[in-house]
């Protein structure tokens, strides 16, 4: 640890910092519209992507001139150096203000804390302040269309010349790539050694001569993921995050944050997440409400299911972390909560979906709300895909939390070129 | 249950491991299954001298915890009778000794308490039935069931409408009926109260009969956690000794699969255990929608790992002879006591609705 305490420096303790945190928000942060008697809310809350991201840049800010931002980031790179418990803290009192909930993830949880454990103290100093103040959206460029779960078996090339390095290839399903402003890229340095170790990660600004950025529009119509094409594009060799082809090491621990974060367990998120079909905590009982279901024995049953389901999700991302930190269990264990999260997420949108009942079918502008079940039911999968597949996260589960055989592949110890690969 | 434990309760859960392990292996528990009441009451004393009916009586009663936090303590206990599968009134004594520890008269305390905390008092929990006043007394009348050690019980507390009383299983017109029971060694009984007379000092307050069943919760789905936690082991085990086409099972990627999801359960059942042991313990405000929690996630998908172990095994897993059933006997029996998940979720459902 190169972290120093100064001597001036005392701890808040958790409630003081409660407090403060409470009094600062009520008066500085817009507090959310209670809901309506018999009704539910829109899962969206702005028109389009652009609008969210400009929004959640000035309230991230505010945040930071405030001294709310960065509550477990060090302190000498701009954050409160501050525990969990303050961060969790915070979040419980944030819960009815409006947040900056875009910084999240991947920004502070992924692409910040895989900085804070690999860059350099320059590459810390220069890029940690600006994600904190507001300044900077990072997002991360590792799948490719030749595979999503196959990382290390990527195809974007990245040669050296002099200072530089030339990439060439595509990315795919990197989340608002258009508003972001910096990335983490991994790309292949050497095709002479096997695939893991001919990677190197790399710090790159995303709006850039020989970078392309195309949108996908996915099956509700959102419009926030997105295709890149690097051609010819030129990254000083500055920007390198960790060593030149030891860009695997770099990525695993990238996935490690990722699979935290999607699990809920990243001590980096501040403020609350939406998870799909989840919604506010009483978002089925209101949608109960409005469906007319409130005596149907079958809609309660549904709720106190999507119920159990939600407070077990909290019991086990804190048993999950605190065993990883105390080292009861292996970091791997993060892929436990990605699964949850993941099969959660499915069941909640099912149960949704039954209690919304026809109203999920058709419906008028007025029950947007109720059509808005059926719309994400049918884009329902995305939370065991995204973030990796819950697949991946069994396969982790069973061979690096149980020790159990590993797949057989047919790319170990053979040079990445001679690998039989998709065009 | 819990991650971490204190240095005293390690030794306190060893000695009941190690006391388990020597005094009632798996050979046992089958030979008990033919023993009338299932337990014998020389070894019940002997478990209980472990501080097994003492953890939720405080110290001026006689009894005592280990960490202080008595309940916490008594699911180290649960947890270990249901790796075990342990004979013995474990659940029904304890929720009789937390009753009258917090709601019986000192006269109660004094007669019954020392003898339950020794093992020399067996006393169970009866209810639906009816408790009416007569006179300067009650009368008791009806019948309840399934009732655990309703035949081998000293003392019954008998749950009214508006009050509880101790009933001796002595008295006049008490007559308990043995039931066929799916644990091999926990027996339940039908007890029949005809014109049942006791005296006005029979009376316990009825101010805790929520969190007798919210203390009841909390041991028996530890004791399925437990159980689910052993049948894991030696079924992932199994997955690694076990050899078809040349392969060991563990290496099938479906077979993988579905162990992951089995410890995504096992992991959450922990979980949700011990949150609910500590909300019941801290007599927490959300203490009894955190336990209906509990049973409801338990019930589901602990039942739900314990079958798949089964699938796993193949036809195995279904003799007689195979130590699965008598696991899953234990965990099923108290699936279905004190509410099933499907009761559970209708309970949340209600807190909800009272929360908005």
């Amino acid at each position: 640890m190169t972290q120093t305490v100064s001597e001036d420096t005392q701890v808040e303790d958790v409630e003081s910092f409660r407090r403060r945190a409470r009094a600062w928000l009520a008066e500085n942060m817009l507090r959310l519209p209670p809901e309506p008697q018999h009704s539910v809310r829109r899962v969206e809350y702005f028109a389009d992507a652009d609008d969210r991201q400009a929004r959640h840049r000035v309230l991230q800010r505010q945040l930071f001139d405030g001294g709310f931002a960065g509550i477990t980031f060090p302190r000498e790179y701009g954050g409160l150096g501050l525990s969990a418990a303050h961060q969790r803290a915070f979040t419980e009192e944030s819960v009815v203000y409006e947040m900056p909930g875009l910084f999240n993830i991947p920004t502070f949880s992924i692409c910040g804390a895989t900085l804070l454990e690999f860059g350099t103290e320059e590459q810390k100093r220069r890029h940690i302040l600006g994600m904190l103040r507001g300044d900077a959206l990072w997002i991360q460029f590792l799948s490719e269309p030749t595979g999503g779960s196959d990382l290390a078996g990527l195809l974007t090339s990245a040669v050296r010349d002099g200072d530089e390095w030339v990439l060439n290839g595509s990315k795919i399903w990197s989340t608002g790539a258009f508003h972001a402003d910096w990335a983490l890229c991994l790309a292949r340095t050497n095709w002479d050694v096997p695939k893991h170790r001919g990677l190197t990660m790399f710090i790159m600004e995303v709006h850039q001569p020989g970078v392309e950025i195309h949108r996908i529009k996915m099956v509700n119509g959102s419009m926030e993921f997105c295709q890149e094409f690097f051609t010819d594009l030129r990254i000083p060799h500055s920007d390198v995050l960790g060593e030149v082809d030891d860009g695997w090491q770099v990525a695993t621990r990238l996935l490690f944050h990722e699979r935290n974060a999607v699990g809920g367990g990243s001590t980096f998120v501040s403020g609350r997440d939406n998870v799909q079909g989840a919604g506010p905590d009483d978002y089925l009982l209101r949608l109960v409400d409005v469906s007319g279901r409130l005596d149907d024995p079958v809609a309660r049953d549904l709720l106190g299911e999507a119920h159990t389901l939600k407070v077990v999700e909290a019991q086990i991302v804190d048993r999950i972390s605190r065993a990883m930190r105390t080292g009861v269990m292996n970091e791997n264990a993060a892929s436990i909560l990605r699964l949850y999260r993941g099969v959660m997420s499915t069941r909640l949108s099912t149960i949704s979906l039954d209690i919304a009942g026809r109203g999920a079918a058709a419906w008028t502008d007025d029950d947007a709300a109720i059509g808005d079940v059926g719309m994400r039911f049918v884009s329902r999968q995305t939370s065991c895909i995204g973030g990796g597949t819950t697949e991946m996260a069994r396969n982790s589960i069973s061979e690096r939390v149980l020790g159990m055989p590993r797949e057989q592949t047919g790319d170990r110890d053979i040079p990445f070129k001679q690998v039989r690969r998709n065009a | 249950m819990e991650l971490e434990l204190s240095p005293d309760q390690e030794v306190f859960q060893d000695s009941t491991r190690r006391f388990l392990e020597a005094e009632c292996p798996m050979t046992r528990v089958r030979e008990l299954a033919e023993h009338p009441d299932g337990f014998e009451r020389d070894w019940w004393q002997r478990g209980a001298a472990l501080g097994w009916t003492a953890l939720l009586v405080p110290e001026e009663q006689g009894g005592g915890s280990i960490s202080g936090r008595g309940l916490i303590d008594l699911t180290l206990v649960a947890d270990q009778f249901g790796r075990h599968v342990a004979p013995g009134p474990l659940v029904a004594t304890n929720v009789v000794a937390a009753a009258l520890a917090q709601s019986g008269t000192p006269e109660q305390q004094v007669e019954l308490l020392p003898g339950i905390v020794a093992g020399e008092i067996v006393a169970t929990w009866c209810d639906g039935c009816t408790v009416d006043r007569v006179g300067d007394g009650f009368v008791v009348r009806g019948a309840a069931a399934p009732v655990e050690a309703g035949a081998q019980a000293d003392w019954l507390l008998v749950t009214g409408d508006d009050i509880q009383v101790l009933v001796p299983a002595t008295a006049s017109g008490v007559q308990a009926t043995p039931l066929h029971s799916l644990d091999l060694v926990r027996r339940f009984a039908t007890v029949r109260f005809d014109d049942v007379e006791v005296p006005a000092s029979a009376a316990v307050a009825r101010d805790s009969v929520e969190r007798q069943l919210d203390v009841a919760l909390v041991i028996q789905v530890a004791e399925m956690v437990g159980a689910a936690d052993r049948v894991f082991a030696f079924t992932l085990e199994w997955a690694f000794d076990r050899y078809s086409f040349g392969r060991p099972l563990a290496s099938y990627q479906e077979l993988k699969h579905r162990f992951a999801d089995m410890k995504m359960w096992l992991e959450a059942c922990h979980a949700t255990a011990a949150a609910a042991a500590n909300a019941v313990e801290d007599e927490a405000p959300d203490a009894a929608e955190l336990a209906s929690v509990a049973k409801a996630y338990v019930g589901d998908f602990g039942m739900e790992l314990m079958q798949d172990c089964v699938q796993m095994h193949g036809g195995i897993g279904l003799t007689y002879d195979h130590d699965l059933h008598v696991f899953l006997r234990r965990a099923t029996q108290n699936r279905a006591l004190f509410g099933s998940p499907a009761w559970h979720r209708q309970r949340l459902a209600g807190y909800l609705e009272e929360a908005v």
